[in-house]
C-alpha cells in the first residue's frame, strides 16, 4: 500500500507541504493549468454530467412539447433547434466527454503508470473539446447573419445535405454545429493518441498486454477506433463549409454533387461512434460484474478477441442507416449481412458476462445493480437491432420511433446505466467517500422505472407509423397516449438523474470515508490511496497476473498459476 | 440485498414479457383507418414485410427468453447468502468449448436471418413494373407533394388517388420518386416500406393496395422547419371511383364567370409565379397545382381541413397553420383575399 | 508491503516498451490517413461528373520536378537522420536545411501549378466538381507540407544554434516519421489526381 511503503530516494512528494491552505484563486488557477491525468479527468466527468443536465433540459422540453397532439409549449423552429442540440449535445459533450474521462483517470492507475504518455497534449486536448462545446451553445445567442435567420443548430445531429447547404440554411446555425465539432474533434483525437500510446509504451513490469484489466484494454481497442472514426467526421465538415464558404460543390446537387455523398461519410463516422460510446460501457462492466459476483471474468482471451473483432466489423456496416436512400439491393443485402456479423461477437460478450456471474456470489451494492440492469437492456437493444439489420423491416422502421427507442436502449439503456455503475464504482476511489447509499438507492430504482416507461413504450410508437424529427402530429393518428405515457417517463428519469447530482455533490463533503479499497476488488488503482497522490504509487508496481490484488489477498492460490 | 436484486431480475423479465404481448394484441388491433400501423398491412409489400417482421420477433424473442432467462436465474440463484461471505467462489477462468457453442449458433441465426431478408429485398426491389401498373411521379417539395401521372395527363399535390389492385388482377402503382429541394421520404406505413427522396438522385417504389379506403403517412425524413407538417393522404379507389377521379383531374379549371374578378386578382397578384391552374395563364410550378384544390381534403399538406375559413385565413397568413412554410404571408387586402377565396372555392 | 509479488530478478532487465513518440506520431498517422481517404474517395467518386467547366486532362500538368524533390526529401531527411544518430550536428543541419529547400521547391511548384489553373485556364474551387475535389485535396496535403516544413524548420534553427545534439536523435526520428507520411499522401494524392484522374 502507497502510504506503508519506504519512499525511495526520487519518489518523494515534493507537492506542496501542508503548512497553509492554498486560496481559492490559488485552487482555481491550478485546475485550470493541471496536467495531471486525474484532474483532467475529473475535469471531463464533471464537464460532461454539467451537459447531461443541459440536453436532459432539452429532452423534458421536447417530451413536455409531444406529450400532447398539435401542442404549441414550443414553435416548430425552436423544437427543431432542442432535438438538434440534444443530440449532438449527449453524443458529443456528455458521451465522449464522461468515456475518455473515465479512462483519463483509470488507465495510468490501471496500468501502474505515473501519468498519461502525453499530459500536456491531454490538458490541450480538454481544453479543446471544452471550447467546442461552448462554442456550440453560444450559438443560442451568437450572431444571426445577415439574413437574420440563425441561432442554434437545426439541421438535426445527422446534418444531411443538402438541408446544410446555404440555400436552405441561411445564417450561421450550420456553421456553429461544423466549427464546434471540428474543434472538439481535435480534442478527442488528442486524447485518444494520448491513450494508445500510454497503453503501448507505459505500462509497469510484468503488464503484458494480456495481463491489461479489462477497462484498460477496451478503452485501447476504444481509442483506436477513435482515431478512424472522428477524423471522416471532421473530412465531412471541412467539405461542408467548403461547400458553405468557398462556393464549393461537394454536396451541391445542383452541380452534379452526391447528397447520398453526405450520408455515406457521416455513417462512416456516425456508425463506428456509436461502438466508440458503448465500448467503454463493455469496459466499466467488465470491471464491476466480476468483482461483484467474486469472480474472475469468464474468458478474458475472447472477451479482448470479441471487443477487437466488434471494432474491426463496425466499420463495416455503416450503410444499414441508409437502407431507404436506393441502394442497389445486392449492396442492401451486403449491409444486412456485415450488420447482424457485428452482432456475433456482441453476443459473445453478453454469454461471458453471464458466465460469471453463473457460480457467483453476487453482491447488490448499487454499481451491481446497475450494471445487472445494463445486461437485460443490453440484450434487448441488440435484439432491437438485430430487427433494424432486416432490411424490409428496416423500411419500414426506419426514421421512427422504433429506432429513437432503440438507440435510447442503447445509449442510454446500456451507456449510460454502466457510467452511473462506474461512478457509484470509483468516485471512493476518486474523493475518498462513498455515495450515499440511500439516495443511490432512490437513483437507480427512479431511473429504472422512468426509463422504461419511457423507452418500451416508444417501441410501439414506431410500430404505429409515428416518425422522428416531428415537432407535433395530428390527433387522429392513435399516438395520443402512447406520447403522453413515454413523455412522463421522462419527468421520472429528470428526477432520478437530480438525486443523482445531489448525491455526488453532498457525499463529498457527507459521505462515509472510504479507504483504499472499499469493494475488495482487484485492480492495481484500488491499492494506492483514495484519493490517490498526485504520484499514484510511490514505487512501480511489477505483476504477475491479470488481478494483481487478488494474488496479494490469496497467496496461496494465485491467478498466475492458472493464467495459461 | 439480494432480494433486490431478484426483484429487479423478475421485474424485468415479467413485465416486459406482459407489456409485450398486451402491447402486440393492441397494436394488431388498432387498425383503423386513422392510425397508420405497420402490422395492419393493406398492400402486398406491407404485408410481406410484416411477415417477415413476426418471423424475426420470433427469433430475437426465443433468444430473449432464453438469455434473459438464464440470467434471472443466475441473479436469483447465486446471490451471496449472509453466511457465507468470508469465502469467494470457485474461478473459473473460461472454457473453449462453452466460447465455440455460443459462437456457432449465433452464426446459424445470421444466416438463417440473412437469407430471409435477402430474399425479401430481391423480391421487393427489383420487381418487374407489369403493364396493368399506373404511373405516379413523385416531387418532394419543402413541404408539399407534387403528384403527376404521367400518362394520363394529370397533375396534382398531396393526396394521392390510386386504384385497388387484387391477386387475380394485379393493377399495382409505381412511383418515381424526385425531389426539387432537399431530402425527403415518402412513408405510407400500411402500403409500403419508405423510400427517400434525394435531389439528383431518381428512386422508385411501388405499391400493391389490396383493399379500398384511405391510408394516411408522412414526409419521414427531416427536411426543414415544417417537416411534421408534410403529410400524405393515399386514397385506394376501386376502378369506379378511380376512373371518376381521373376524368375530373384531366379536365381544365372551372371557369366560373360568377367570380371572374376573383380570377384576375389571382392572375394579378403574383399568385401565378409559384402556383399552377390549368386552362388559365397560372403556370406556376414552386407551389401546389391549384387547378382542382376543392377536390382535396386538406390544405397545406395536411395543416387545415379545407374549408372557405381556413382557406382564407391561409391565403391571408399560411403561417397562422404551417409557420416556416415557403408561401409568404401577400399582405394583401381583405377584400383581395375574399376574392382570391371566392375564386380557388370553385375549383372542383 | 510492496506493490505485488516479487519478481524474479531476471525478468527486471527484458521489459521493453515501444518508444512514445513513435507510438504517438503513428497514431497520428493512423487518423490522418482517415481524413485524406475521405478527401481521395470524394475526389475519385466525383472523377468525370463535372457538369461543366475544365476537365482534368485540360487543365492539369504533371508535375514531375516537383514530385521528384518532395520525395528526394524522403531521402534528405533520412540522412539527417542518421547524421543526429552519430552526433554529427553539422552535417545533420546541412541535410535538414536540404529537406527544407526540397520542401519549399514543391510549395513553390504548387503555387506557380495555381496560378495557372486559376488565372489561364479559370478553374477555381467553385468552378465545378472537378475545381472543387482538387484544389481541396491538394490544399489539404499542401497544408500538412507547411506545417511540415514549419516544425523542420524550428529543429533547423536549434541544429544552428547548437541546442540539438545526439541525445534527441529519437525525436528528430518522429519528425520524420511525419514528413515520410506527408510523402507518402503526396504518391497516392499524385497517382489519383494525375495519373487515374486524367
Amino acid at each position: 500500500m502507497a502510504e506503508n511503503s519506504v519512499p525511495l530516494p526520487g519518489s518523494i512528494d515534493l507537492t506542496r507541504s501542508r503548512g497553509y491552505a492554498p486560496t481559492v484563486l490559488e485552487r482555481l488557477h491550478g485546475w485550470l493549468v493541471t496536467v495531471d491525468h486525474k484532474r483532467l479527468g475529473i475535469l471531463y466527468v464533471t464537464y460532461g454530467i454539467l451537459f447531461l443536465l443541459v440536453g436532459g433540459a432539452e429532452a423534458i422540453a421536447i417530451r413536455i412539447q409531444l406529450a400532447v397532439p398539435r401542442n404549441d409549449f414550443i414553435s416548430a423552429q425552436v423544437y427543431n433547434r432542442f432535438f438538434t442540440m440534444h443530440g449532438t449535445t449527449m453524443v458529443f459533450l456528455v458521451g465522449m466527454t464522461i468515456i475518455f474521462g473515465f479512462a483519463n483517470y483509470l488507465v495510468p492507475l490501471q496500468i501502474g503508470a505515473r501519468d498519461m504518455a502525453f499530459p500536456r497534449l491531454n490538458a490541450f486536448s480538454f481544453w479543446l473539446t471544452a471550447f467546442g462545446g461552448l462554442l456550440l451553445y453560444y450559438s443560442f445567442i451568437g450572431g444571426s447573419g445577415l439574413s437574420g435567420a440563425g441561432s442554434a443548430p437545426d439541421v438535426g445531429w445527422f446534418a444531411y445535405a443538402p438541408l446544410t447547404a446555404r440555400a436552405f440554411s441561411p445564417g450561421h446555425s450550420t456553421d456553429y454545429w461544423a466549427l464546434a465539432l471540428i474543434v472538439s474533434g481535435f480534442g478527442t483525437l488528442g486524447t485518444a493518441i494520448n491513450i494508445v500510446t500510454t497503453v503501448l509504451s507505459m505500462r509497469c513490469k510484468g503488464m503484458t498486454m494480456m495481463r491489461l484489466p479489462l477497462f484498460t484494454w477496451l478503452m485501447l481497442v476504444d481509442s483506436g477506433l477513435t482515431l478512424i472514426t472522428i477524423t471522416p467526421l471532421t473530412a465531412a465538415q471541412i467539405m461542408l463549409l467548403i461547400d458553405r464558404y468557398l462556393g464549393g460543390h461537394f454536396f451541391d446537387t445542383q452541380a452534379g454533387g452526391s447528397a447520398v455523398a453526405w450520408m455515406h461519410f457521416f455513417w462512416i463516422f456516425g456508425h463506428p461512434e456509436v461502438y466508440v460510446l458503448v465500448l467503454p460501457a463493455f469496459a466499466i462492466a467488465n470491471e464491476v460484474i466480476p468483482v461483484f459476483s467474486r469472480k474472475a471474468i469468464f474468458g478474458y482471451p475472447a472477451m479482448v478477441a470479441a471487443s477487437v473483432g466488434i471494432a474491426f466489423i463496425s466499420l463495416s456496416v455503416w450503410a444499414h442507416h441508409m437502407f431507404t436512400v436506393g441502394m442497389t439491393s445486392f449492396s442492401n443485402a451486403f449491409f444486412v449481412l456485415s450488420t447482424e456479423l457485428v452482432g456475433i461477437p456482441t453476443g459473445i460478450k453478453i454469454f461471458n458476462w453471464l458466465a460469471t456471474i453463473w457460480g457467483g456470489k453476487i453482491r447488490f451494492a448499487t454499481p451491481m445493480l446497475f450494471a445487472i440492469a445494463f445486461l437485460f437492456q443490453f440484450l434487448i437493444a441488440g435484439l432491437t437491432g438485430i430487427m433494424l439489420s432486416i432490411a424490409p423491416w428496416n423500411w419500414q422502421l426506419h426514421n421512427s420511433y422504433f429506432v429513437i427507442a432503440h438507440f435510447h436502449y442503447v445509449l442510454v439503456g446500456a451507456i449510460v446505466f454502466c457510467i452511473f455503475a462506474g461512478v457509484y464504482y470509483w468516485y471512493p476511489k476518486v474523493t475518498g467517500r462513498m455515495l450515499n447509499d440511500t439516495l443511490g438507492k432512490w437513483h437507480f430504482w427512479l431511473f429504472l422505472i422512468g426509463f422504461h416507461v419511457t423507452f418500451d413504450t416508444m417501441h410501439f410508437l414506431g410500430i404505429l407509423g409515428m416518425p422522428r424529427s416531428i415537432y407535433t402530429y395530428e390527433p387522429d393518428r392513435g399516438w395520443k397516449t402512447l406520447n403522453m405515457i413515454t413523455s412522463a417517463g421522462g419527468i421520472i428519469q429528470g428526477i432520478a438523474v437530480l438525486i443523482f447530482a445531489f448525491n455526488l455533490f453532498w457525499s463529498y463533503f457527507h459521505g462515509e470515508p472510504a479507504g483504499d479499497d472499499p469493494w475488495d476488488a482487484w485492480t492495481l488503482e484500488w491499492q494506492t490511496s483514495s484519493p490517490p497522490p498526485v504520484y499514484n504509487f510511490a514505487q512501480d508496481p511489477v505483476v504477475r497476473s491479470r488481478r494483481p490484488l487478488w494474488d496479494l489477498k490469496h497467496p496461496e492460490d494465485p491467478d498466475w498459476e492458472y493464467e495459461g | 440485498m439480494y432480494s433486490i436484486g431478484c426483484a429487479i431480475s423478475i421485474l424485468m423479465h415479467r413485465s416486459i414479457l406482459s407489456t409485450f404481448s398486451s402491447a402486440v394484441l393492441w397494436i394488431t388491433a388498432n387498425s383503423t383507418q386513422a392510425s397508420p400501423s405497420l402490422m395492419a398491412p393493406a398492400s402486398t409489400p406491407a404485408h410481406e414485410i410484416q411477415k417477415l417482421a413476426w418471423f424475426t420477433l420470433s427469433i430475437t424473442g426465443g433468444i430473449f427468453f432464453v438469455v434473459a432467462g438464464l440470467l434471472t436465474y443466475a441473479v436469483i440463484k447465486y446471490r451471496a447468502k449472509e453466511a457465507d461471505r468470508l469465502s469467494e467462489p470457485a474461478q473459473i477462468y473460461g472454457s473453449t468449448q462453452i466460447e465455440l457453442a455460443w459462437t456457432v449458433i449465433p452464426v446459424l441465426i445470421v444466416i438463417v436471418l440473412f437469407l430471409t431478408a435477402a430474399r425479401l429485398i430481391f423480391a421487393i426491389q427489383d420487381a418487374p413494373e407489369p403493364e396493368s401498373a399506373v404511373d405516379v411521379t413523385v416531387i418532394g417539395h419543402q413541404f408539399w407533394w407534387e403528384f403527376r401521372y404521367p400518362k394520363l395527363g394529370i397533375v396534382t399535390a398531396n393526396e394521392l388517388h390510386v386504384p385497388l389492385s387484387s391477386s387475380e388482377a394485379p393493377v399495382p402503382t409505381y412511383l418515381s420518386l424526385l425531389s426539387s429541394d432537399v431530402d425527403h421520404s415518402f412513408w405510407v406505413p400500411q402500403l409500403a416500406g419508405k423510400t427517400d427522396l434525394i435531389p439528383n438522385h431518381p428512386n422508385a417504389t411501388w405499391i400493391d393496395p389490396l383493399r379500398p379506403g384511405l391510408y394516411v403517412g408522412q414526409c419521414a425524413q427531416f427536411c426543414g422547419a415544417q417537416h411534421a407538417m408534410m403529410l400524405l393522404r393515399v386514397y385506394v379507389d376501386t376502378p369506379e371511383e378511380f376512373s371518376a377521379w381521373v376524368k375530373n383531374q384531366q379536365q381544365q379549371a372551372v371557369q366560373d364567370p360568377a367570380v371572374a374578378g376573383g380570377q384576375r386578382v389571382f392572375e394579378t397578384e403574383a399568385c401565378i409565379n409559384c402556383h399552377a391552374i390549368r386552362g388559365t395563364v397560372a403556370t406556376g410550378r414552386f407551389g401546389p397545382d391549384l387547378t382542382h384544390l376543392m377536390s382535396r381534403e386538406t390544405l397545406g399538406a395536411g395543416a387545415a381541413p379545407n374549408t372557405a375559413e381556413n382557406l382564407r385565413a391561409w391565403i391571408k397568413n399560411p403561417g397562422t397553420f404551417k409557420n416556416g412554410c415557403l408561401m409568404p404571408a401577400m399582405q394583401l387586402e381583405a377584400p383581395q383575399i375574399n376574392q382570391i377565396t371566392e375564386y380557388l372555392a370553385t375549383l372542383r | 508491503m510492496s506493490a505485488t509479488t516479487g519478481m524474479p530478478a531476471a525478468y527486471e532487465g527484458q521489459w521493453r516498451l515501444p518508444p512514445r513518440g513513435k507510438v504517438g506520431m503513428s497514431s497520428l498517422i493512423v487518423g490522418e490517413s482517415a481524413i485524406f481517404t475521405i478527401f481521395v474517395v470524394a475526389y475519385v467518386f466525383y472523377i468525370g461528373k463535372s457538369l461543366s467547366g475544365p476537365t482534368p486532362r485540360q487543365v492539369l500538368e504533371v508535375p514531375i520536378f516537383a514530385t521528384i524533390c518532395l520525395l528526394s526529401s524522403s531521402f534528405t531527411v533520412w540522412m539527417a537522420e542518421r547524421a543526429i544518430r552519430r552526433n554529427r550536428v553539422s552535417t545533420f543541419a546541412l541535410w535538414l536545411g536540404g529537406t527544407i529547400c526540397l520542401g519549399l521547391v514543391f510549395l513553390g511548384g504548387t503555387a506557380i501549378e495555381w496560378h495557372k489553373l486559376i488565372y489561364q485556364d479559370r478553374l477555381t474551387i467553385s468552378t465545378n466538381l472537378f475545381g472543387t475535389t482538387y484544389y481541396s485535396l491538394v490544399g489539404l496535403h499542401a497544408t500538412h507540407v507547411v506545417i511540415g516544413l514549419l516544425m523542420l524548420t524550428i529543429v533547423f534553427l536549434f541544429a544552428v544554434t547548437r541546442r540539438v545534439r545526439g541525445q534527441h536523435a529519437e525525436r528528430i526520428t518522429v519528425l520524420s516519421m511525419y514528413w515520410h507520411f506527408v510523402d507518402a499522401v503526396w504518391v497516392v494524392v499524385f497517382t489519383v489526381v494525375y495519373v487515374i484522374g486524367r
